[in-house]
């Protein structure tokens, strides 16, 4: 039995680590701590020329929304773009999007060129209303329910089987 | 004289790292409060390159949340307030050393628990050593031939 103890350590071990190499855990992303809880307040100036002012009363439509931190400078985020248009247009989910420290025209370009999937646009120039939501950087977007409290956040760029198998399933359960 | 300039310049120059703070940045006013705010920020972790701390990181995130701790502590926030604010927003990973909490015991008492096993096991080792039985009678008697033959061939 003593002999046999080193190779049962070993095998536990490789089998810890290619579990953890085969999950597609990202270790770099941290749990949001938002989850569970309404949506911090805010007010942001719309992108839209002649929009109203974005505020977290948006948010509370009685339907599941999502909210997208985005910024023209942000290359991930022009990858996950055709995938936050397929949100908007086959899933009919409204989709906010929040441009993340980008100047007005910029984002104004970025959603011109590659085409606009949100439903409503507001401007977070300093940065400070990504802070209040816990976003590290860009694309963020977080799923809020029907009253307004926050039910999961998807870190980095919805790309790959990441819509599929993760952002959807989120979607489904809420409805 | 060209001496004394140069250690003056040489002095100076070693110094100025103390001194450094991100161009862009102001520090408070007070500087008692500015030292405050100096050492929240050493606490603090970069969420984007996560193992600095905000006041060593360059990024714009960590700038961002240096102007944050400068605001608040301005404000009259106590370090735990300014901790409370950027935790409820980034969760326990913000800070550098994690608080002691339920979630958190296993981590604080694994170093005790590794020097625990280890003793165990240097423990039970030591214990395993056997210890040699005396020689019988017979192995003795074999010994001393085995030794009486070997002198005898060292003599030759």
């Amino acid at each position: 039995m003593q002999r046999f103890i080193p190779l049962i350590i070993v095998s536990a071990l490789v089998l810890l680590f290619l579990g953890m190499m085969l999950s597609d855990r990202n270790p770099k992303e941290i749990d949001s701590v938002l989850i569970g809880r309404p949506v911090p307040a805010f007010s942001l100036e719309s992108l839209a020329q002649d929009a109203p002012v974005l505020t977290e009363a948006d948010l509370k439509t009685g339907k599941p929304v999502l909210v997208n931190f985005f910024a023209s400078w942000c290359v991930p985020c022009r990858a996950e773009h055709e995938n936050l248009m397929v949100l908007a247009g086959q899933y009919r989910i409204p989709v906010i999007g929040i441009a993340y420290k980008n100047e007005a025209d910029k984002a104004r370009g970025f959603l011109s060129e590659l085409g606009n999937p949100f439903a409503k646009t507001g401007l977070d120039l300093d940065g400070r209303v990504g802070i209040d939501w816990g976003v590290s950087g860009v694309p963020e977007t977080f799923l809020v329910d029907g009253e307004g409290v926050i039910r999961y956040r998807h870190w980095g760029p919805i790309v790959g089987d990441s819509l599929e198998k993760r952002l959807l399933p989120e979607l489904e359960r809420l409805q | 004289m060209i001496r004394f300039f140069k250690m003056v310049t040489l002095v100076c120059g070693f110094s100025l790292p103390a001194y450094a703070v991100a161009v862009d940045e102001k520090p408070l006013p007070d500087p008692v409060q500015e030292a405050q705010a100096r050492e929240l920020m050493k606490e603090i972790r970069c969420l984007v390159c996560q193992n600095q701390s905000i006041e060593d990181s360059n990024a714009e995130l960590a700038r961002d949340l240096r102007a944050i701790v400068r605001e608040r502590v301005a404000l009259g926030d106590s370090p735990d307030n300014v901790r409370a604010y950027l935790v409820d927003r980034y969760g326990d990973w913000v800070l550098l050393k994690p608080p002691v909490k339920s979630s958190t015991y296993f981590l604080w008492a694994s170093p005790f628990f590794a020097v625990l096993v280890i003793a165990a096991l240097v423990f039970r080792r030591r214990r395993a050593v056997p210890t040699a039985a005396p020689l019988s009678d017979e192995e003795q008697a074999e010994l001393q031939a085995l030794l009486a033959q070997r002198t005898g061939e060292e003599r030759s």
